[in-house]
């Protein structure tokens, strides 16, 4: 199963690469990829519910964590839905991109979410998973922020990033909790990663248990845009259209869903996920459908209506009955598939006419009719009319919420309010601009190229097919996908009609009705858009939208103020601050560190008190000076002494060192001598006496320090073993060299990776100053 | 500086440093010297060509630009790491080839690392003296 994870991903840092070379029909090509992934997927065809396959490597066996991918149905239908839905939108990229030099970019990109998506959806290992749902969100963000020489974009990639990111943070502390309480629960820790080991284990007693709990929600919530996290989806709208169709309401932004309905064995024999997915669910589902009301541009209708789909998949998970979870099956199929052709026929629209303002739209259908063909199906399995698949959902939908104990009324009447809003969208987007009798935003508008038309008309065919004849979807998948939400076997028998016991009669009124509804509120969509508009545009200033702009603001106002504070300009501000952060911070465990007693006696001939007096005289004669060269010649000849003084304890390495650094320092001060500003001396005695203060703090830190260095009861072995080992392991005699380039070659490797930044630091701020003053630098 | 006896001079000296650099390098793992200091070593003798002449001059002796000496020399200390990995040693193990020389020169992949560092602080540093100079 790796291979299937690691071909996308070897192939898409060569998709620009073969762009370059065979032009933009190279998309079918490209579509290969996920074709063969869905091929191998459908191998396993049709699949027994309650069974696996798994397969295992190891990775980091010391802290459990394991290579380990499952096949079962859940995640051999997400398998299908992202190879699947992948091809057709690689398909529709080269169609909408043109001759767009980014092609290449966009279908790298498409790829490598696509092998991070396989990833989340065949992991087992809970760790595994994480590390692919971390890659989902940042190939997410490349892709939001894809046209990205405009500001908005940028913003939105930034937004979506912080939020799936912050929620990533929050799954991953809620991932490690969950192992623990599994652990603590003497599971052994090979075990206590896995998913399908940890399934049906009853973990809830735990007291890490609830914690953990709540903080995999929270990262599923933000993943998949639920109350109060959901606003940055509508704002990923400014992504390419295919890149909205795969990613943001097909695929990604189910991974919260899936991660929920894959964890539901786990976690789903407690009150609390039930009420915490019920509740938000739904409160999702009824205020997107409104919200998507308020909207005039396509896609962000299309997103709005994606979150509320999403609200009712995460609803259904947590009521959690037989029925919800076959609705929920039934559902997230239907939805992946219409709502991604919905999405690429926006797309197309926008092609062909220029504008994705459905006011401004309308009378297509003569010119483009294929895409109003697709246009129609899938709307109408949007929502949830006969004999679309849309329609079996919807209709399971309403069964399980009137199937339940408690509530089941208010959730029916919730579900079916939504509905109304969702209806009336969907012919809002795909119906209205090909059907109404108004003016054309662009009279030559003219048919998609069969590139784009490719994907919606599969899409919506298939919608078609499996609502004609369900029989074929849950014999192969579904019952399997329902037993693995489930952890309990379930079988599916879907059908159009469900005969008359009283249920589905309910069901088939109350979707009459909403079917009703929904065109009703078509009709009055002009005259109450703008007023519903209005309303959302107020409430929007308070809602978590606003939440989030604070905070960012806040964050980067705080950022400029403290960077204003410390970095000025003035070198001897920098100077002072980094010396008193050094004294703050090491008074304290100085001040606890060795008593300086235990300080034995220092072994000094005279020639070492010459020195030390020498450089002495230096440093004061230099902080005495009138003049800058005199200042420099003394702190060099200080300097030297230093060097001397290494010497003479027999560290000739250390020595060598410092006499270098002290050539090239007067070196490259007589470079620079001439440049610089005249020597200046401070005006004010305060001014010369905090100077002096620092200093003199500064400088007995670092005695206080190195005596400490001295009196700490080193063991004398550490010394005496890198000497005894040097040669037999490292073949070296020079000790100190044996260290930098063998036993701590990582920190060396480290060190000399400063030095390489500090020198093009140095570099950039010259060259980029320079720029900024209008000169042309020298590359 | 337009000095005909300092630049006279620094043509004689400046590959004297040049090998003495080299040779500090070479040596380093059994004697002091090392690739930092080696590389500092190197780094006086284009620094002090640039003052006898100037940047320019420098910059044409030296041949290859310092920012591409700089990479080329973190990649090296840094790839010289990854041949351990090949027999399941911990990265930066030091592998040394089984070959006499007839002298006390050792190959292997710490000299790598060690000629990794002296590019590195050759090309850093030199990168630093010449962008201040020529400002």
């Amino acid at each position: 199963m790796l291979w299937m994870i690691l071909i996308p991903l070897v192939a898409a840092p060569a998709a620009p690469w073969l762009v370059r070379r065979l032009g933009r029909h190279v998309g079918p090509l490209l579509a290969l990829v996920p074709i063969g992934v869905g091929l191998a997927l459908a191998i396993h065809l049709p699949m027994e519910p309650g069974t696996w396959r798994l397969e295992v490597l190891p990775w980091v066996p010391e802290l459990g964590i394991h290579l380990a991918f499952r096949l079962d149905g859940l995640s051999i239908t997400f398998g299908l839905l992202i190879s699947g839905i992948g091809a057709l939108v690689l398909t529709y990229a080269g169609g909408y991109m043109g001759d767009d030099p980014r092609l290449g970019r966009l279908c790298g990109l498409l790829l490598m979410f696509l092998a991070a998506m396989l990833g989340v959806v065949f992991s087992d290992d809970l760790f595994v998973l994480f590390v692919f749902w971390e890659l989902t969100s940042i190939a997410s963000w490349l892709l939001i922020g894809f046209k990205h020489e405009q500001a908005e974009a940028r913003d939105s990639a930034r937004m979506a990033l912080l939020v799936t990111g912050a929620g990533g943070l929050a799954l991953l502390a809620g991932l490690v909790l969950l192992t623990a309480a599994a652990a603590g629960s003497g599971i052994p820790l090979d075990r206590a990663t896995r998913i399908s080991a940890l399934a049906g284990v009853g973990l809830s007693g735990h007291p890490l248990f609830t914690p953990s709990l709540v903080l995999i929600v929270v990262g599923a919530f933000s993943k998949s845009a639920q109350m109060p996290l959901h606003f940055w989806l509508p704002r990923a709208m400014t992504a390419p259209t295919p890149v909205s169709a795969y990613l943001h309401s097909a695929t990604m932004v189910k991974a919260g869903v899936y991660l929920l309905a894959r964890l539901n064995p786990v976690l789903g024999d407690s009150g609390l996920w039930h009420v915490l997915l019920t509740l938000t669910g739904a409160a999702t589902m009824l205020v997107a459908a409104v919200m998507a009301a308020g909207q005039s541009d396509l896609k962000r209708i299309l997103a709005y209506t994606t979150v509320s789909v999403l609200g009712t998949l995460t609803m259904l998970i947590g009521v959690g009955t037989d029925l919800a979870i076959k609705a929920a099956v039934v559902y997230l199929v239907a939805h992946a598939c219409y709502k991604a052709a919905l999405f690429m026929i926006a797309g197309s629209i926008e092609h062909a006419t220029g504008t994705r303002d459905v006011r401004r739209l309308g009378g297509l259908g003569r010119a483009m009719p294929v895409t109003a063909a697709s246009g129609l199906l899938a709307a109408l399995s949007m929502a949830g009319a006969p004999p679309l698949f849309g329609f079996i959902g919807k209709e399971l939908l309403l069964k399980a919420k009137l199937d339940l104990e408690y509530l089941g009324v208010v959730l029916a009447l919730t579900a079916g309010l939504a509905n109304v809003f969702l209806i009336a969208m969907a012919l809002v987007v795909a119906v209205r601009p090909f059907l109404a009798s108004r003016t054309v935003a662009a009279p030559d508008a003219h048919e998609a190229p069969p590139a784009m038309l490719a994907g919606p008309l599969v899409l919506a065919a298939a919608g078609l097919f499996v609502g004609l004849v369900p029989g074929v979807f849950d014999a192969a998948l579904g019952s399997a996908m329902a037993s693995a939400i489930g952890g309990r076997t379930i079988i599916m028998k879907l059908k159009l009609w469900h005969g008359l016991d009283p249920a589905a009669l309910t069901a088939l009124l109350i979707s009459a009705v909403t079917l009703a509804l929904g065109f009703a509120v078509f009709l009055r969509f002009r005259a109450g858009l703008s007023r519903l508009a209005g309303r959302f545009a107020r409430l929007g200033r308070h809602g978590p939208a606003r939440a989030y702009e604070r905070l960012y603001g806040g964050l980067m106002d705080l950022a400029a103020a403290v960077t204003r504070a410390t970095q000025n300009g003035s070198l001897r501000r920098y100077t002072r601050l980094v010396l008193l952060a050094l004294v703050a911070t090491c008074v304290y465990p100085l001040s606890r560190a060795v008593p300086l007693e235990s300080v034995g006696p220092v072994e000094w001939g005279w020639h070492e008190a010459a020195v030390a007096i020498l450089a002495l005289v230096g440093a004061v004669t230099a902080v005495l000076s009138r003049s800058r060269l005199s200042a420099i010649a003394m702190v060099g000849i200080t300097g030297i002494l230093i060097a001397v003084l290494f010497a003479l304890f027999s560290a000739p390495d250390l020595a060598i060192t410092q006499i270098m650094v002290e050539a090239l320092t007067v070196i490259l001060l007589v470079l620079i001598f001439h440049r610089l500003p005249a020597f200046s001396h401070l005006r004010t005695t305060a001014a010369r006496l905090g100077d002096a203060a620092t200093a003199a703090a500064a400088g007995a830190v670092m005695s206080l320090m190195v005596l400490v260095a001295v009196a700490a009861p080193l063991p004398a072995t550490v010394s005496a073993q890198m000497a005894r080992l040097s040669v037999p392991q490292a073949k070296g005699r020079n000790v100190v060299n044996v260290i930098l380039v063998d036993f701590r070659a990582l920190d060396t490797l480290g060190e000399t990776t400063v030095v390489a930044v500090a020198g093009l630091g140095v570099y950039a701020l010259v060259k980029l100053s320079r720029r900024a003053r209008g000169e042309g630098g020298k590359p | 500086m337009n000095s005909p006896v300092f630049q006279a001079t620094t043509r004689v000296i400046t590959p004297l440093l040049l090998s003495f650099s080299l040779f500090m390098l070479l040596r380093g793992h059994d004697q002091p010297g090392g690739g930092f200091i080696g590389g500092l070593l190197a780094v006086t003798a284009f620094a002090l060509y640039a003052l006898a002449f100037d940047a320019r001059s420098a910059r044409r002796l030296l041949g290859v630009s310092p920012r591409l000496l700089t990479a080329v020399g973190l990649s090296l200390a840094a790839v010289s790491g990854v041949p351990a990995l090949w027999w399941g040693e911990p990265f930066m193990r030091g592998l040394w080839l089984p070959l006499a020389l007839p002298s006390e020169l050792k190959l292997g992949t710490v000299l790598l690392f060690d000629v990794g560092v002296y590019l590195t602080v050759l090309g850093s540093v030199l990168l630093t003296l010449l962008t201040l100079s020529e400002e």
